[in-house]
């Protein structure tokens, strides 16, 4: 099969001029990274929604997970779907736009216009590709401060997230607690797990693997590792789901057939269902952002900042935390919870956490759960009591 | 926002409102099996305390949370080895002790996370409860204690004057106590342990640590 030579334009374009507003930093304001190299000049890509009340306490940050983006609760410029959490963000909902100014931002590394491998040096005016320094979570948390910084907010009323995103708001709690009001951790962990670690691998082993990555440089050949990073998703795919889901979904199903074809056809539904995740994802998605960004959720292993003791992390913290689990999510299981949870509580903080009964696995998160809307429903406006925001503010 | 504390809509659970008596405004209370968090709520509003709450039950602490209540999914037996020591001013453990598979490991914990335990549990010592073994031969189900043997989550019941023991044995002091008859009502103070024990349905202890 031909492959395609031409580069996807529009996510090349929301790399580097994204549809939604950017912040731009200049070189003298360049972002210290952990890996002690310095990024800049710099820019940070974000989507708001609702209004920013007159002393600036009702925001709430929202952080995306491995693959999202900023546009949190508005039609995606890429694909053309809505936002990937307008189960919890929008008008009347958990994150009430009418009541809460809500900010969310493309993270550092990604691919949807702040910057990443995908954007082009400011400088230079190259590809960055495989030359973009790697970034860790707490990378990604400071430039989002840099952000908040910029929107002129002192302290943000909350910072929440799920995955990926959760572990930015535990690092958030952690670096910048006096700036945290209150901190919603969905189904994460306050370290990725060797298993994690290994099916990310699998993942980066799938994009090198196809030739047309071209030792990273595939932007300025003309290529697309899109076998590569299809696989990468397929395979990842799977962990965002559960046994029971899928046999709930799919069982042993066969595709429009009535009988398997006795090739390597997809003659399963769950093999169509995986090989269109695929080929969904790499229209959106820069393969090298995949890379670094699985590199950032490698690396976090918070305790490992405050001398192995995660409660140390949290010492003295006067955040309000809710943290919520997925009895079937396999990828961030209750134990990480758990021990999330163990810590904030030797560190004297106030949290609540709800496991939460569902087969849907870790995208539970993601999807229709309404015990997560109720929990986060009370908790927030618990929340704002505490902070003295009106009703309507 | 502090209301009084003589709340008509709490006035059937008396028990609730003695331990709501014992605890001073503004302390910092951990509920240990706080069930839907009607105490933590009920000291929130009329002690305008730091409450947080431990709940074994999935819909326990999905109800609190929905109320604003700081409550994690935990269990007594496992999960107060987790907890600083004096973290808070009082540690509840209202009508859970029977429940806990390890009762004095439990009581340890309350009085190592808190400057005060207070302890409330269902007395096995109540003339009905003696009368039902010793005439009828069969485990005890009463209107408090409705379970049959093989289904209830009560593993460890003790009478008043057991718990009385027990605090002997540990280092431990009792500051309160208070004996509920069968309508809820408070006894009359001066009556002798024995007395309690056979007409008390309830009991409410606040202890600390040290003799």
């Amino acid at each position: 099969m031909p492959r395609s030579k031409t580069p996807p334009a529009v996510s090349q374009n929301e790399a580097d001029h994204p549809t939604s507003p950017v912040q731009h930093f200049a070189a003298d304001e360049s972002l210290l990274l952990d890996s002690g190299a310095s990024l800049g000049p710099w820019q940070i890509a974000y989507q708001t929604y609702g209004t920013l009340n007159a002393d600036k306490s009702n925001a709430i940050l929202i952080c995306h997970a491995l693959t999202g983006d900023q546009h949190v609760a508005s039609d995606n410029p890429v694909t053309g779907k809505p936002g990937w959490w307008t189960s919890m963000v929008g008008p009347g909902k958990s994150f009430d736009t009418d009541r809460f100014f809500i900010i969310c931002a493309n993270v550092l590394g990604g691919c949807m216009g702040t910057s990443g491998p995908a954007n082009h040096d400011l400088v230079t005016g190259k590809a960055y590709a495989v030359d973009f320094p790697v970034v860790t979570i707490r990378d990604i948390v400071r430039a989002q401060a840099r952000l908040v910084d910029r929107l002129g907010i002192d302290t943000l009323f909350c910072v929440a997230g799920g995955s990926m995103g959760g572990m930015q708001v535990l690092q958030w709690a952690a670096t910048f607690p006096e700036r945290v009001f209150a901190a919603m951790p969905l189904a994460t962990g306050a370290k990725h797990s060797a298993q994690n670690i290994a099916f990310h691998e699998v993942g980066r082993q799938a994009v090198m693997a196809d030739p047309d990555w071209r030792a990273g440089r595939y932007l300025a050949e003309g290529t697309r590792p899109e076998k590569g990073l299809a696989v990468a998703r397929m395979a990842a795919h799977i962990t965002y789901l559960s046994e029971p889901a899928l046999h709930r979904k799919f069982g042993r199903k066969l595709q429009d057939r009535a009988a398997p074809t006795f090739s390597f056809d997809a003659d399963f539904e769950i093999e169509s269902y995986l090989r269109y995740q695929g080929r969904s994802f790499v229209e959106r998605f820069d393969a090298n952002s995949y890379l670094y960004l699985t590199r950032a959720m490698d690396y976090f292993d918070l305790a490992d900042d405050f001398g192995g003791s995660l409660a140390s992390a949290f010492k003295g913290t006067k955040t309000r935390f809710c943290v919520a689990s997925f009895t079937s999510d396999w990828l961030f299981p209750t134990s990480d919870s758990r021990a999330i949870v163990h810590a904030l509580n030797a560190a004297g903080a106030s949290v609540s956490f709800v496991e939460i009964e569902t087969d849907k696995g870790h995208d539970a998160f993601l999807l229709d759960e309404p015990v997560l809307f109720a929990t986060s429903r009370g908790f927030i406006g618990a929340a704002a009591r505490a902070r003295g925001l009106k009703e309507q503010d | 926002m502090v209301e009084p504390l003589n709340l008509t809509a709490a006035a059937a659970r008396v028990d609730l409102l003695l331990v709501a008596e014992m605890i001073e405004r503004g302390a910092r209370v951990l509920d240990v099996g706080c069930g839907d968090g009607t105490l933590l709520d009920l000291l929130i509003k009329t002690r305008d305390v730091d409450g947080r709450g431990i709940e074994l039950s999935q819909a326990g602490v999905n109800g609190c949370v929905t109320k604003g209540l700081s409550v994690v999914q935990g269990d007594a037996d496992t999960d107060l080895a987790d907890y600083p020591d004096d973290g808070f001013d009082y540690v509840i453990l209202s009508q859970t002790l029977q429940a806990t598979r390890r009762p004095r490991e439990v009581i340890e914990h309350l009085l190592r996370i808190g400057r005060r335990a207070i302890v409330s549990f269902p007395n096995f010592g109540h003339w009905r409860i003696r009368s039902q073994i010793a005439f009828q031969g069969r485990m005890p189900v009463t209107k408090n204690l409705s379970y049959a043997w093989y289904d209830t989550p009560n593993i460890h019941f003790c009478t008043i004057a057991d718990f009385v023991a027990l605090t002997d044995e540990m280092d431990a002091t009792i500051e309160k106590a208070v004996a509920l008859d069968r309508n809820g009502q408070p006894m009359r103070m001066a009556l002798p342990w024995a007395v309690w024990n056979l007409f008390g349905e309830q009991a409410v202890f606040m202890l600390r640590r040290g003799s």
